[in-house]
């Protein structure tokens, strides 16, 4: 498995932030049809590793390998068109739009005009309360249609591989279910996907290979299973009572 | 093939606000014949014209991509200055550049060309001071663009220019709204239409940016605004598209300016303020940021308002032996602000909020439908 070629590999990525080294070179890859997932406290640079990624920030130096091209001197616009599409922290949709202009967008550098309608329709086929509310205002959707939404908007992209930041973040209980049930659909469905998560229960129950990212290094690595069974991960991330 | 899918369905109430539309322009030009041409309806209709298109293209800007400009009279003032430089007649040039021996410019464009032109002047420069302080975020941009049209309104009166801008000294006797009437034979009025054609003018400019603003560019446009981060991430370049909505918003500032020209009559660097930035920006916040049925309709009004309907007040009234108190001249601007300051506290959005004519129209259509079902 490991000896076929990845989908992304991330070799030795630094990231600074003014004099601050947010990434102190980190490598991992992502295999075709997989859930990867990056797991870590706050600032230990798993959001930055995103952002790197999807064009958003410079990288100070080293590798990002997708699909055998060297996206690193790629900016946002082309990485998309490449087919990285991203969910941003915080969902981050387009408050003053409505839900299908949101979606709209988010098709914005596809070339097949004619075929973005009968994408939203699968959008809606897959998240019926987004057709519900295809008129409203994405600022009055819930925090879990909102996310469903981000997920939506970045699906309309066509993406091969799916970054998502964090989507948990603030969300109720019984909606973060929802939204990692929708994780395992999308990969069943063949998407590849990026995970980023503080959630680090949920993350690595549904992950193929997981890394834990500390201050900037990346300390450990191995399949979902390995990691939630792992004593480190149990303490630092899970809140295990076996002390 | 991919006609059926991609042909944009259109609703009754889109129909429904352009009949209104045009009933409205019929009604003016009906009104041009029979009323009397010095009328005050017409100077409020014409200003209004001018001011709705500049306030429009501010809100394009200002309301639909979040980049908060003041450059406003900066643009118009290079519109109105193109459009009277190639639009004075060669016979009238040695009266109007008198101090410079007749100016630079001796030919003389139609005055089609010359508004376009006007419009074409104002998006250079847009593009020119674009590439630094579209860099910059909401207060620093506006004080970017407030100094960008001082220092044009400085530059358009310098001495050295003179033989192009005519320095200090007014442009004037280029044709002005007045000159869209048809006359007949002896110089007698048989068609009235000063007022129609600037309100047709501003229609179909207004009506282009409205095509503009709901096309995907447009949509890309308000995705920046409301999330820039967000919005680099699906793909959109921030930067040519900031640049490209400042290029077309001063294009009809521009545009607008050489209208203001040709209802002024003459054009004058020093008129060209920051107070009338702040005035079309009034407008459109009375009218609603993000709504261009919002700042078409306050600047009729702001303009009825500041030049028609309360200019009693700034002459003594008397009620039967009474004089009424308080009323001399000035007054007038006092219960203008009191006025502003009651519509911007009770429509914290403006009159439209980010509403449009069709969109009420849907609502009323709704509210039809919900009643009609209660009945039954």
């Amino acid at each position: 498995m490991m000896s076929q070629a990845s989908m992304l590999k991330v070799k030795d990525l630094k990231v600074n932030y003014g004099g601050i080294e947010a990434l102190k070179g980190i490598s991992f890859d992502v295999e075709q049809g997989q859930i990867v997932t990056l797991i870590g406290a706050n600032g230990a640079g798993k959001s930055t590793t995103l952002r790197a990624i999807s064009g958003l920030v410079k990288t100070a130096s080293g590798a990002i390998n997708f699909l055998g091209r060297d996206i690193i001197p790629f900016n946002a616009q082309q990485v998309v068109a490449e087919g990285i599409a991203m969910v941003p922290e915080g969902r981050r949709v387009f408050d003053n739009l409505t839900v299908k202009e949101n979606l709209k967008i988010g098709a914005y550098l596809r070339k097949d005009r004619d075929e973005i309608e009968s994408g939203i329709e699968d959008i809606y086929q897959r998240f019926p309360r987004l057709k519900e509310r295809e008129w409203q205002l994405a600022g009055t959707l819930s925090g879990g249609e909102q996310q469903m939404l981000a997920v939506g908007r970045a699906m309309m992209a066509r993406p091969k591989l799916l970054m998502m930041d964090e989507p948990s973040l603030g969300l109720a209980p019984l909606v973060v279910r929802d939204i990692f049930a929708i994780i395992r659909e999308l990969k069943a469905e063949g998407i590849t996907i990026l995970l980023i998560e503080q959630n680090a229960n949920a993350a690595l129950r549904c992950a193929d290979q997981a890394y834990v990212l500390e201050t900037g290094r990346i300390t450990m690595q191995g399949t979902g299973e390995e990691l939630l069974a792992d004593q480190r991960v149990r303490d630092a991330y899970l809140g295990s009572t076996a002390r | 093939m991919s006609n059926s899918l991609t042909k944009k369905k259109i609703d009754s109430a889109t129909i429904i606000s352009a009949v209104i539309v045009l009933c409205l322009y019929v009604a003016v030009f009906i009104a041009e014949q029979f009323i009397p041409a010095t009328s005050m309806l017409f100077t409020v209709l014409k200003k209004g014209a001018t001011y709705a298109l500049v306030a429009v293209s501010m809100n394009l800007c200002n309301g639909f991509t979040g980049i908060f400009s003041l450059g406003q009279a900066g643009f118009m003032l290079i519109g109105a200055y193109v459009y009277g430089i190639f639009t004075i007649p060669l016979a009238a040039r040695m009266d109007v550049y008198q101090y410079y021996n007749g100016g630079l410019v001796q030919f003389v464009l139609p005055w089609f060309i010359a508004m376009i032109l006007g419009g074409l002047a104002a998006a250079f420069f847009a593009f020119l001071i674009g590439l630094p302080v579209l860099r910059l975020k909401s207060d620093y941009l506006a004080i970017a663009t407030l100094g960008f049209a001082e220092i044009i309104r400085a530059l358009f009166q310098w001495d050295k220019l003179g033989p192009v801008t005519n320095g200090s000294n007014m442009l004037r006797l280029f044709p002005t709204f007045n000159d869209f009437n048809v006359r007949g034979a002896e110089g007698q009025v048989t068609v009235y239409l000063s007022t129609l054609v600037p309100l047709l003018i501003a229609g179909v400019c207004i009506g282009v940016i409205i095509l503009l603003i709901n096309s995907t560019f447009g949509r890309a446009l308000k995705a920046i605004r409301d999330d820039e981060i967000a919005a680099e991430a699906m793909g959109i370049r921030l930067a040519s598209h900031k640049r490209l909505a400042f290029c077309i918003s001063s294009f009809f500032a521009g545009v607008g300016g050489a209208m203001l020209a040709m209802y002024q009559t003459t054009v004058q660097a020093k008129s060209f303020t920051t107070a009338m930035t702040y005035e079309i920006l009034l407008i459109v916040v009375i009218g609603g940021i993000g709504s261009v049925t919002g700042s078409c309709i306050s600047s009729f009004l702001f303009v009825a308002a500041s030049e028609w309907w309360l200019r009693f007040l700034d002459q003594k009234q008397m009620i039967g032996n009474f004089e009424v108190p308080l009323l001399r001249n000035g007054f007038r601007l006092v219960v203008f602000s009191i006025i502003i300051m009651i519509v911007v506290l009770f429509f914290r959005q403006g009159i439209m909020g980010t509403k449009e004519l069709p969109d009420l129209i849907r609502n009323w259509q709704r509210k039809g439908k919900g009643k009609e079902a209660t009945s039954k």
